[in-house]
């Protein structure tokens, strides 16, 4: 009972602070503190996203596409450097601090030479969003590898396991928690990623699309398109939860038991 | 008959010796007790028993064959049950079994045999996070089992349960012991537990670590019921303390 009023709890304090938000909004820009043109009215920008909705869902295809392609190489290239930093420690130790300068160098720096090397299509965007998609889901992976359990790979060792065995029984299922982490946080930034360099040139997306509204001085449209950029961020976010809850079933049985124990 | 034999097995740490010409046997079917205080050297003569470490000097011999310094060769059950949070119980029962390269399907039905003598039956598809401490402790106990099936090497198995479990899987461990066969060297610093359940204990005292006695246990397994109520008890109990508080130890 004191877990279900919890949860609801967890639910309705950022509902009512995501509607305080909303109302404040509303009320600024009816009041006319800020100009109707540079911030229209959470209305306005309802009537916006519905009637441009069929435009939108167009060039969010285009942002989505090249945000899945980014985070699967992401997570491939990720999933590769860290085995491979697990298993060498010398490569470790010449590439991670190399990896976490390159966390240092803001996405908006590399975009445009991106664009300048690949041209104007699909390359650019997909190469940004790996380059982003890429951190975090090394790290939590070479964390989890390193996190686990020393006395299970023992065990393992104790039973004979060759190192490939150990890997594959004790330290991929060890690091999972850690992997979807990490591909959560890279899913939250793939859409922007890909939108951020289509900002600088491209044919098709929701970069692209903001980029002709703005011109129009359509804000309202602008809004729109954050708006979709973020219910797109969300349900890959959401995708990414549901991936875990499927892949990591026992984890499920732990928090309870932990729950009960509490 | 003999089932395992260390010949002078020496080991040191960092320059440090941990312990000293240790020189044990073990016949089959027998249940025989390392027991001494903390840093006595207890868990490093049980890593070089399961292969995990090589020794400084010495060697072990199962059935006669040498196998110092090869892992797989017997099982090693850990003070923490160790089974993996992600594996279903048949799984986790039938890792070492998978890991000797025998396919999972496989595995699985031939783990699933011993379940109900294990007390286990009805668990298999749980996840370990489900069962209640004594269970999984069984369960390791199993799968500890079927990695070896002639001799299961235990360090604390049974330390971090309450007490009433920890009786319960005493009488339980010697019962199933009697019904399949197999043998066992425990580690305890449990005087008590070392003298309920074993049929000989060696005792390790100093630094480093050394075989200062070996005492029997002579009385029937099938007797053992109440047996740390009864006078003989007590006494095994007061000539290991004798043991255990003589000056320099």
């Amino acid at each position: 009972m004191k877990r279900r009023s919890e949860s609801i709890r967890a639910k309705l304090l950022p509902a009512g602070a995501f509607c305080l938000i909303v109302l404040l909004w509303w009320g600024i820009s009816a009041i006319g503190i800020v100009p109707g043109y540079m911030l229209p009215s959470p209305a306005d920008v309802m009537t916006a996203f519905i009637h441009d909705f069929p435009n939108l869902m167009t060039h969010a295809l285009v942002s989505v596409t090249e945000a899945l392609y980014g985070l699967v190489i992401g997570t491939v290239l990720a999933f590769a450097l860290a085995c491979a930093m697990d298993r060498f420690l010398v490569l470790e130790e010449a590439v991670l601090p190399i990896l976490v300068v390159t966390q240092t160098i803001p996405t908006i720096a590399i975009a445009p030479l991106l664009v300048l090397w690949m041209g104007f299509g699909m390359e650019p965007k997909i190469t940004l969003v790996v380059i982003t998609a890429f951190f975090p889901i090394a790290v939590g992976l070479l964390d989890g590898f390193k996190g686990a359990d020393p006395d299970a790979v023992a065990l393992l060792r104790s039973m004979g396991a060759t190192r490939r065995q150990i890997f594959y029984h004790v330290k991929i299922p060890a690091a999972m928690p850690y992997f979807f982490s990490g591909l959560r946080i890279s899913a939250s930034y793939a859409v922007v990623s890909a939108v951020i360099s289509e900002w600088l040139g491209g044919f098709e997306g929701l970069g692209v699309y903001m980029t002709r509204v703005r011109k129009a001085y359509a804000f309202d449209k602008m809004f729109a398109v954050i708006l979709l950029i973020v219910i797109v961020s969300l349900l890959l976010m959401k995708i990414v939860n549901l991936l875990r809850a499927v892949s990591l079933p026992w984890l499920k049985f732990r928090h309870e038991t932990a729950g009960k124990r509490q | 008959m003999e089932l395992l034999r260390t010949d002078r097995i020496s080991k040191s740490y960092e320059s440090r010796l941990i312990i000293r010409d240790i020189s044990i046997h073990l016949d089959e079917g027998e249940l025989v007790s390392l027991l001494g205080v903390s840093g006595s050297g207890k868990t490093t003569l049980l890593n070089v028993l399961s292969g995990l470490t090589v020794p400084d000097s010495g060697s072990v011999f199962l059935c006669g064959k040498e196998i110092t310094g090869q892992p797989g060769q017997v099982s090693y059950m850990l003070q923490k049950d160790l089974l993996l949070e992600h594996k279903r119980v048949i799984d986790n029962v039938a890792l070492p079994l998978v890991i000797r390269g025998m396919k999972k399907k496989e595995a699985r039905a031939e783990a699933e045999r011993y379940f109900g003598q294990f007390d286990l039956a009805g668990t298999q598809m749980l996840y370990p996070s489900q069962m209640s401490g004594g269970m999984r402790q069984r369960a390791a106990l199993l799968r500890t089992y079927l990695g070896s099936r002639k001799l299961i090497l235990l360090d604390e198995p049974f330390s971090a349960l309450d007490m009433i479990t920890r009786e319960q899987l005493h009488s339980w461990y010697l019962n199933i012991m009697g019904k399949i066969g197999f043998s066992t060297i425990l580690i305890t610093h449990d005087v008590d537990e070392a003298i309920m359940l074993s049929d000989r204990i060696y005792v390790l005292t100093g630094k480093p670590g050394e075989i200062h006695h070996e005492l029997r246990i002579d009385i029937p397994r099938g007797e053992r019921q109440d047996f740390n109520l009864q006078p003989e008890f007590a006494a095994f109990k007061r000539q290991i303390r004798d043991i255990l508080q003589q000056p320099g130890i």
